[in-house]
């Protein structure tokens, strides 16, 4: 056991060495990096949101709403067939998931016009060779009618990745440093924010879905915008973004939306010097929106943001460029955060955050600070210890326990795994636990010899008998850290990960790096160098 | 020059007590679960939680009193290792997720209007009911898997006998811990999960250690009394149980005094953890075997044979 090949000491010495390399580029700033040569490893570890201060955002797409809106395009498509072959219903029933009616003369040429109309109309979210998307049941004349799970599972499949992309279009307009976007499940969106301490701003241009659409006001009738009566068929009762107290009374037919948008950018009227957003139509917008105002000159138009109206101009004149502007008495910072949502686009259904977590820089710093110094003193500790336990073997188990926290280091650079400040706990906790490879070992050996073996067979046979505790008993350690791995997220997470690490490293370092140690002396060692007294 | 070498010690001589004293720790345990029960944090409970920093100190009655004028349920505010960091926790609001969003932004309004100092906002946490409730579930099931994991392992390692045993222990170890927090009511959040997972991890560490010889002797001496050849596999490993203890208290102990106050609790929930784990490794693990009737006609050929 103590005889090492040449080889052997080759190859274990060039694995810690390049873990080593690895460690290096964390003691040194970025500039000074920069001289370093090409070949030399540059990552430095990545630290978690907790240590460099940071935001995380957890959110929700509200899937609910999507098969509202769903089951919603479905009635007015069920009624609209219904009313073309004359058809008289009765107890319609709109609920959750599905259509409930009680019709004569409901037949199946009928229901074949329901399932091709809603397959029109849902053509992007229907995946290949989908042959209906409904369900529907007759019993007597009672029809029910159901989207079909797959389509429902579609739908809000297709949602959450356009959310997704368009989470990640409003943040980059920001302008955030580096942030991270991703799925989480099949409905949760996490950002992670590096820098950001304070996340108002985004959560606020979270917070809005961002419809933008242009809609009539209804000019046939009088009302008090501050107690409305009942709205007219066709039209709606909508608040004002300024004064929730003051209605509008708005045509629900919507003559332009958002999607016919293709620029917006903040800026200022000429004349008021008011903040204002001018935007830019695409063709089919352009042509929809000269239509209207052509139509319509002398009335007011609604531009309704997110069923608020942000104001109603009248229309002076036709507008045929295709291009126009908002100003409905924003400050500058809120023209620009409404630009930014316009040119992102609007969310398909509402997001719920679910949980935020920030932190300052500040703080991040100081528990890096406290973290470092607790390490040393730790270290420090168990180091004198080690030497007063186990004399000269204690000395070179110590050696190891260097080597093996900056192993920890470089693996975790070389990875680009993140240390989060659990995580810190983890190295420092595997300081008092990677020493017990060591510990298991020289106690063996210790038990050797007071059983009356030589020096050398007592080492050796120390390390071939404590090779299966230190297995068992490190095996049960990692098991603990890969389900953590799996249960946790976030800072938690990092534990796990270094105390996985830490129990490779330590593992290694005592049956190779340690070993190799004693074997280079193998032949001066005495009793007393593993802390037994000299006639024991 | 420390040497614990060659104890002879009669641990299992002393087993009713140590049996007694467990039993009354979890039985108290038990009962302070039910009577007390856990101070969650806002991991578990949902809520908000918001750390500041003032330029001067805070009279903290008085800002608490302001806060509870928000309406919004009950606040606490505590010192946070030093008279100018404040803690301030807001229990979770009625309504749903989006709800709790508002919060942060109303007590931010109010510090800002009430308090004359500069304020820096150094955390910011806010956690949904939706959240909170799946985060302990997980962290519930994250502990019965481990424990049923190692349950596993030991059983395909070992016997079911010493399998047995060491899940005994580790139950133990895992119902003292929460024992320990439900009586002294110090914030149970996500964290504490890990601690408790590397509870597990440890406790178990330290009882294999201590099986490992127990079998190993049970080769050796084939008709040796099972209590004296417990009492010698506890001796024989006695040494390295406590140098193993004393290094990673040492490590544990730096990072609770200077490791700064945010994994105070964290690492509280583990020096407890590794001093019950160590105790039952001895006092527990140990001595069960001796009623769990453990084989004793074991393969004399080792089971491991390294030979390198």
């Amino acid at each position: 056991m103590l005889y090492f090949s040449n080889l052997k000491i080759f190859s274990v010495l060039t694995v810690i060495i390049i873990t080593l390399l690895f460690a290096v580029p964390n003691f040194f700033g970025k500039d000074q990096l920069e001289t370093f040569p090409n070949f030399f490893p540059k990552q430095k570890v990545n630290l978690g949101l907790d240590l460099q201060g940071g935001s995380h955002l957890l959110l929700e797409v509200d899937t609910e709403e999507i098969i509202k809106e769903r089951v919603e395009n479905l009635n007015a498509d069920v009624r609209r067939v219904l009313k073309k072959n004359n058809l008289n219903y009765s107890n319609f029933k709109v609920s959750n998931e599905s259509l409930k009616f009680i019709v004569e003369g409901f037949n199946s040429e009928i229901q074949k016009e329901i399932s091709e109309l809603s397959m029109s109309n849902s053509q992007n979210i229907l995946a290949m060779g989908d042959q209906t998307n409904l369900i529907i049941t007759q019993e007597e004349n009672t029809v029910q009618i159901n989207f079909t799970e797959e389509f429902i599972k579609q739908s809000v499949s297709n949602a959450v990745a356009q959310s997704l992309e368009i989470v990640r279009r409003r943040i980059d307009e920001l302008g955030t440093r580096e942030p991270s976007i991703q799925r989480e499940g099949s409905s949760r969106i996490i950002i992670q924010l590096p820098g950001i301490d304070d996340p108002d701003r985004i959560k606020s241009l979270l917070g809005q879905t961002a419809k933008l659409t242009f809609q009539l006001v209804d000019t046939s009738v009088n009302f008090d915008p501050f107690n409305p009566s009942k709205a007219p068929i066709g039209s709606e009762i909508l608040a004002s973004d300024a004064d929730e107290e003051f209605k509008y009374i708005v045509k629900k037919r919507i003559m332009v939306g958002g999607e016919n948008l293709v620029d917006a950018q903040p800026g200022f009227d000429p004349q008021t010097n008011e903040p204002i957003v001018s935007f830019r139509f695409d063709r089919i917008g352009a042509t929809k929106f000269g239509r209207v105002t052509q139509q319509n000159v002398g009335k007011p138009f609604a531009i309704v943001l997110d069923n608020k109206v942000i104001s109603a101009p009248v229309i002076r004149e036709a507008i045929l460029g295709g291009s126009g502007q908002i100003s409905g008495g924003f400050d500058s910072e809120e023209a620009n955060d409404l630009a930014i949502l316009l040119r992102a686009g609007a969310l398909p259904a509402p997001l719920i955050i679910l949980e935020e977590r920030s932190v300052g820089p500040d703080l991040g710093a100081d528990s890096i600070e406290a973290g470092q110094f607790a390490a040393i003193i730790g270290f420090i500790a168990v180091i004198i210890f080690m030497i007063f336990v186990y004399r000269y073997f204690g000395l070179l188990a110590d050696i190891a326990l260097i080597i093996n926290l900056f192993m920890v280091l470089g693996v975790l650079s070389l990875f680009q795994a993140t240390l989060t400040l659990p995580g810190i706990a983890g190295i420092i906790l595997t300081i008092g636990m990677a020493v017990d490879a060591n510990v298991l070992i020289f106690e063996r050996v210790k038990e050797e010899i007071r059983n009356g073996s030589n020096m050398m067979n007592a080492v050796e046979n120390g390390y071939k008998r404590a090779l299966s505790t230190i297995l068992d008993a490190n095996i049960t350690t990692l098991i603990a850290a890969i389900i953590l791995f799996f249960m946790a997220s976030g800072p938690v997470r990092g534990f796990s990960i270094t105390l996985a690490i830490g129990i490779f490293t330590s593992v290694f370092t005592a049956f190779t790096f340690t070993r190799l140690l004693i074997s280079f002396n193998a032949k001066r060692l005495k009793p007393n160098f593993v802390g037994l007294s000299k006639n024991a | 020059m420390l040497n614990i070498s060659g104890t002879q010690i009669n641990f299992l001589k002393v087993r009713v007590i140590t049996f007694i004293l467990s039993a009354i720790l979890i039985f108290l345990s038990i009962g302070a679960f039910f009577v007390n029960g856990l101070n969650f944090g806002i991991d578990f409970k949902g809520g908000t939680l918001i750390e500041i920093e003032t330029s001067q100190e805070i009279e903290i009655s008085g800002l608490r009193d302001n806060l509870n004028t928000l309406e919004l349920g009950d606040v606490q505010v505590q010192e946070f290792g030093s008279s100018k960091n404040l803690l301030i926790r807001v229990e979770q609001q009625l309504g749903g997720d989006q709800v709790q969003q508002d919060v942060v932004q109303i007590v931010k309004d109010s510090l800002g209007s009430y308090l004359s100092s500069d304020i820096n906002f150094r955390r910011t946490e806010v956690v949904g009911p939706k959240v909170s409730g799946e985060l302990i579930q997980s962290g519930a099931i994250a502990i019965f898997v481990a424990v049923f994991a190692m349950l596993v392992y030991i059983w395909f390692r070992f016997e079911w006998q010493f399998s047995l045993g060491a899940v005994l222990a580790l139950v133990h170890d895992v119902i003292l811990t929460i024992g320990v927090f439900c009586i002294t009511q110090l914030e149970f959040n996500l964290p504490i999960i890990a601690a408790i997972l590397t509870i597990v991890g440890y406790s178990m560490n330290d009882t294999v250690v201590v099986y490992d010889r127990v079998r190993e002797n049970l080769r050796k001496y084939r008709s040796k009394e099972i209590t004296d050849l417990l009492n010698l596999s506890i001796n024989d490993t006695l040494s390295r149980t406590i140098v193993t203890s004393v290094t990673t208290l040492l490590a544990l102990l730096s990072l609770f005094i200077f490791g700064g106050e945010v994994i105070k609790g964290f690492t509280f929930a583990m020096i407890w953890g590794v001093i019950v784990g160590t105790y039952s490794s001895i006092f527990v693990a140990a001595p069960l075997l001796r009623y769990l009737d453990v084989k004793r006609e074991w393969n004399t050929t080792s089971a491991v044979d390294s030979t390198r």
